[in-house]
């Protein structure tokens, strides 16, 4: 098994598994602060994508420091799964959109009180 | 050189992820959106995880964020002159996602066993042979069964954006 020329990029490693795990929890807890923040339904959404990608994030990192693949294969699973999910969540927006003419969630309150 | 690629990805990817956060159009952000996955993409293929990088971009940026502009064209919300957000919510948001990294944080560091170099560590996630063969051995189940979750999902959506006739709105 050759080593791919790509893997001369990466060199000599200097940068930590720590560093990877606060690089994605920075980036799902700014993905968190959009979920929390917003009120735009599809830029919540973009903000939960977020938190998705920024655990893939650790998980890369982990398989890459232990030497294993598992982590690999998950993320793998992660992608394909967040692909259907995307386009389920948004076909629900849509319909939302429909039936309510908006997708603001301060307007969404039909299950209020 | 690889710290220095790390930090411009690491930047890369959280400048982005907050310009998601704070931009006023929905466009805007979806495009921020795309440039924070390239930054976490670069980030894979410094981890060695070449597929991975590759099925980001094509899945996440190709897909994903091309589905989120189609919607967002399709239902044409700009959000006129609406306030983004209150004071409020800003406070007790940031709040919240500071408790959160604070958390995470001293989780990391606190409780991590120390990893072994990893230059020494046996890089195996660079080639597809080793994918193929994780995927068809050990992961045969879970392959299936994503595969049919797609179909489902495909199934879902074709439902979901049909008109139904007689049904009254929940106002």
């Amino acid at each position: 098994m050759s080593p791919l020329p790509l893997a001369a990029l990466s060199g000599p490693f200097a940068v930590s598994l720590n560093a990877y795990l606060y690089l994605a929890a920075v980036l799902f807890a700014v993905g968190f602060f959009g979920v929390l923040l917003r009120k735009n339904t599809l830029v919540i959404y973009m903000c939960l994508e977020l938190m998705l990608v920024a655990s893939t994030v650790a998980l890369v990192a982990f398989s890459r420091y232990n030497g294993v693949l598992d982590g690999n294969v998950f993320v793998f699973f992660i992608l394909t799964v967040a692909a259907a999910e995307v386009a389920v969540g948004l076909a629900i927006i849509v319909a939302l959109f429909r039936r309510r003419q908006t997708v603001q969630v301060e307007e969404l309150n039909a299950l209020k009180n | 050189m690889s710290d220095l690629l790390f930090h411009l990805f690491a930047l890369l990817s959280v400048a982005c992820a907050l310009g998601v956060v704070f931009n006023k159009n929905a466009v805007a952000s979806a495009l921020c959106f795309l440039l924070s996955l390239v930054g976490v993409a670069g980030l894979f293929v410094l981890l060695d995880a070449f597929l991975l990088a590759v099925l980001l971009v094509l899945v996440y940026a190709g897909a994903v964020v091309a589905l989120f502009l189609f919607i967002i064209m399709l239902l044409d919300m700009q959000g006129g002159d609406r306030k983004r957000f209150t004071k409020a919510t800003l406070l007790s948001s940031t709040v919240a996602a500071g408790l959160l990294v604070t958390g995470l944080v001293s989780f990391a560091s606190h409780g991590l066993v120390e990893t072994a170099d990893p230059a020494t560590v046996k890089v195996v996630g660079s080639s597809l042979r080793a994918y193929a063969e994780q995927l068809f051995t050990v992961y045969l189940l879970p392959v299936q069964i994503v595969g049919f979750l797609l179909l489902i999902a495909m199934l879902g959506v074709i439902v979901l954006s049909k008109k139904f006739e007689g049904l009254e709105d929940v106002k």
